[in-house]
């Protein structure tokens, strides 16, 4: 049918709704349509994989959160050791952390950089009022009274930030509240250490106690952590969907229109602000039990980048993205690079893996395997015959360092060196043309592996860093709007 | 430059907003001065004049962005010169903008909805628990914008409802402006330039919409507007504004032949300019 039925230069008749042909079935037909029937058009995965996409999507949110809080709490009876149990507490504590952190910068748009602080306040807080650290003989409240007596101081010091800072936006607002999370570690460090302990920290705090119930174990701090987290979730899901979720987002979106349609701007971001606080408080007094002790270094910036990796990599403004980010980013950070054999799985799986799905056509993806692989037993054989300590691997080290890489006996020198040539080699990657490109990636592979065989697997502090930047760039260039954000635009002004 | 005698408002409705010798400099840069400008009950009035003459400086004051630096704004019986823009916008009036400011990454829907905040009472928590309060506003909310939404038919009909607003052609992006301004349940209504941007069927439908706004739903209407078709079809009144003072006011006839407009707009003749020299 027609759109025009008057033809395209016919009497300028607005081209309304138009009824659908007798018989037929499907959504009325509009002028635009097109954009009507964009589910239709919805492209799923393939195979049995875009079914349980549609099933996916089928089924409510507190069905999705439900499976998946029993799934985590069924993951320490597949035999979870006490390191994986740790790793999985630390994750839980930056997945709560990052859900908080979604309130204000996700939902209010408001760039808090002081968020940690609250964090440490709420740790700080209950190892005050739970360890014999003030008086003779210590305070040591029960938990049920230390926990919502520190949520609600968290939301009242939140109040006391935010006033100050409510009218500071952007930039200003950054730094701002950047200079209260640094004032947080220096007070802890410096002021009254008899009670705050300076920088020895706390010690002695009391395990979570109330009604009887003790918890001392780290798999009673994970399921406890697995129930606070789905339950905060479940809150901020249904706050999301109400009147104040929808003014946050307002007010992210434009601030001076939500004013003309009745938001009180700077209410409202203060409710954000307190909201923040008060999750972040909540993580910090379940951390402080669980720990045992706490120091100023366990609020500082490292903490913050962390979270916010984890908010930016699941999707801002999305709680199970947020959720999801956490678990991701500290898995890779706490979690694989412990072990040399793991993340060298990962490393040139992830290479592997990149290779495959964006070198085409095969033949060249071959090519380059090829060459890749054969320029290292050349240049193996060849630097072992040259001299011996320049292949002599250190002990314990794998079958690739000993037949592949080369690995002098004394790495780190060369291996800066290598680190170096590495990534001019990269910009230089991307700057010639293809051609150029599938020549010079041979020996960049090669030199890949170099660097990580000589500095990366024995110094993971830094890789691990690394590795989540370079999870985040590729996240940027593939999808920036995060895991499970949704793709949003700038406002135009 | 001297203004027509003010026209009172129509005989016998109720002054809405008045503006009362309202000044208003930037620095040393005066955008108005001593402006008087009345808007009665279901009355639609129409403020025309050249780029610069300070049209939505004047929409900026009323709604509480700017403070004047002299004058009192009234609504109804109320002084709201220095009022915060929130509880302007409560007290009934709504607006929408030139360059459109919608919540651009918010559902259709929620647009609307979100306007409704300073109508409704439920706390955090009453939401949180979905207490008897929450539920009620909630479905209200919900069948208030629904209504609001329906009054351009199928322009902004159900399955757009949950599309977010970028995804919305411009001239639904307009009509969603005054939708999620009618949400505030206005008693005056604020448009700026409804009209720019659209083609000439949309011009045509947005002078029919300003006048069912009125007819409809009792609100008093004061428009900004470039397309004289729209002003002489919607206007029971024309104020022209040049340089932030009053040159004309009255009918659209009176005002679009008066010499102070048309200089305003054209420029002065030569020959005239050649005669005063």
């Amino acid at each position: 049918m027609s759109v025009y039925p008057q033809g395209p230069l016919g009497p300028q008749e607005p081209p309304d709704i138009l009824e659908n042909p007798p018989g037929s079935r499907g959504p009325r037909l509009g002028a635009d349509e097109w954009v009507a029937r964009q589910e239709g058009r919805r492209e799923y995965l393939p195979s049995w994989l875009g079914e349980a996409q549609r099933v996916f999507e089928r089924i409510g949110w507190w069905p999705r959160l439900a499976v998946a809080g029993l799934a985590g709490a069924l993951l320490p009876s597949l035999g979870l050791g006490g390191f994986q149990l740790q790793v999985g507490i630390d994750a839980l504590v930056i997945a709560l952390l990052a859900v908080g952190l979604n309130i204000v910068v996700g939902w209010a748009g408001l760039l808090d950089l002081g968020y940690v602080a609250f964090f440490g306040f709420g740790a700080y807080g209950y190892a005050l009022l739970s360890s014999g650290q003030i008086g003779s003989a210590g305070i040591h409240l029960p938990a049920i009274v230390s926990l919502p007596v520190m949520v609600i101081a968290a939301a009242i010091l939140g109040l006391a930030v935010g006033l100050p800072s409510r009218r500071l936006i952007g930039d200003y607002l950054a730094i701002v509240t950047l200079f209260f999370g640094e004032a947080f570690v220096e007070f802890t460090n410096n002021v009254a250490p008899a009670k705050l302990g300076g920088p020895n920290g706390i010690t002695g705090i009391d395990p979570i106690r109330s009604f009887g119930i003790q918890l001392t174990t780290n798999a009673g701090y994970y399921y406890l952590l697995v129930i606070v987290l789905v339950i905060t979730m479940a809150v901020l899901r249904l706050l999301d969907t109400s009147r104040t979720g929808r003014a946050w987002r307002a007010v992210r979106e434009d601030p001076l229109a939500a004013a003309a349609m009745t938001i009180p701007v700077n209410r409202v971001k203060l409710l954000a602000f307190a909201c923040g606080a008060m999750v972040a408080a909540l993580a910090g007094t379940i951390f402080a039990a669980q720990q045992t002790s706490v120091f100023p270094t366990d609020f500082d910036t490292p903490i913050l980048i962390l979270v916010y990796a984890a908010l930016i990599l699941g999707g801002s403004g999305s709680i199970a993205g947020a959720a999801t980010g956490a678990l991701v980013v500290m898995v890779i950070y706490d979690g694989l690079l412990r072990n040399a054999t793991d993340a060298g799985f990962l490393f040139y799986g992830l290479i592997l893996l990149t290779l495959l799905a964006r070198l085409r056509p095969w033949r060249r993806l071959a090519a380059v395997l090829a060459a890749t692989v054969a320029l290292g037993f050349a240049a193996h054989a060849i630097a072992a015959a040259i001299s011996n300590s320049a292949v002599a691997a250190g002990p314990g080290s794998g079958w690739l360092a000993r037949h592949w890489v080369i690995v002098p006996a004394n790495p780190q020198t060369p291996g800066n060196w290598g680190f170096v040539i590495l990534v001019c080699m990269l910009i230089a990657l991307v700057q010639v043309s293809t051609r150029w490109r599938t020549i010079l990636m041979v020996p960049t592979i090669y030199l890949a592996a170099f660097v990580w065989e000589t500095r990366l697997v024995v110094e993971p502090s830094i890789t691990r860093q690394l590795l989540i930047g370079a999870i985040l760039i590729v996240m940027m260039i593939a999808r920036p709007q995060g895991l499970f954000g949704q793709r949003r635009v700038e406002a135009a002004l | 430059m001297s203004a027509e005698p003010v026209a009172p408002a129509p005989a016998g409705r109720e002054t809405v907003l008045a503006l009362d010798q309202l000044s208003l400099s930037f620095g040393g840069l005066r955008a108005l001065s001593e402006l008087d400008l009345q808007v009665a009950d279901r009355e639609i009035v129409s403020v025309i004049g050249p780029n610069g003459a300070g049209k939505t400086t004047v929409f900026n004051v009323i709604t509480g962005v700017y403070l004047p630096s002299s004058g009192d704004v009234r609504f109804g019986a109320e002084s709201i010169a220095g009022r915060p823009s929130h509880v302007i916008a409560r007290l009934g009036i709504a607006r929408t903008f030139q360059t459109l400011r919608l919540f651009q990454n918010m559902s259709v829907i929620e647009n609307v909805m979100a306007a409704t905040y300073g109508r409704t009472k439920a706390t955090p928590a009453e939401s949180i628990l979905r207490l008897p309060r929450a539920r009620r506003e909630e479905r209200e909310v919900r069948a208030l914008a629904e209504e609001v939404l329906s009054f351009f038919g199928q322009r902004l009909a159900g399955y757009r409802w949950d599309q977010p607003a970028y995804s919305l052609s411009y001239a639904n992006r307009r009509r969603l402006e005054i939708a999620r301004a009618l949400a505030t349940q206005p008693r005056l209504l604020l448009l700026d330039e409804p009209a720019a941007g659209m083609n000439p069927a949309e011009t045509h439908e947005i002078t029919e919409v300003i006048g069912r706004l009125r007819d409809e739903r009792g609100v008093a209407i004061l428009v900004i507007e470039h397309d004289m078709h729209v002003v002489a079809g919607v206007s029971d009144r024309v104020i022209a504004l040049d340089h932030g003072v009053k040159i004309a006011e009255g009918s659209f006839d009176a005002v679009a032949g008066h010499p102070a407009v048309v200089e305003a707009y054209m420029g002065r003749h030569p020959e005239e300019l050649a005669e005063e020299n």
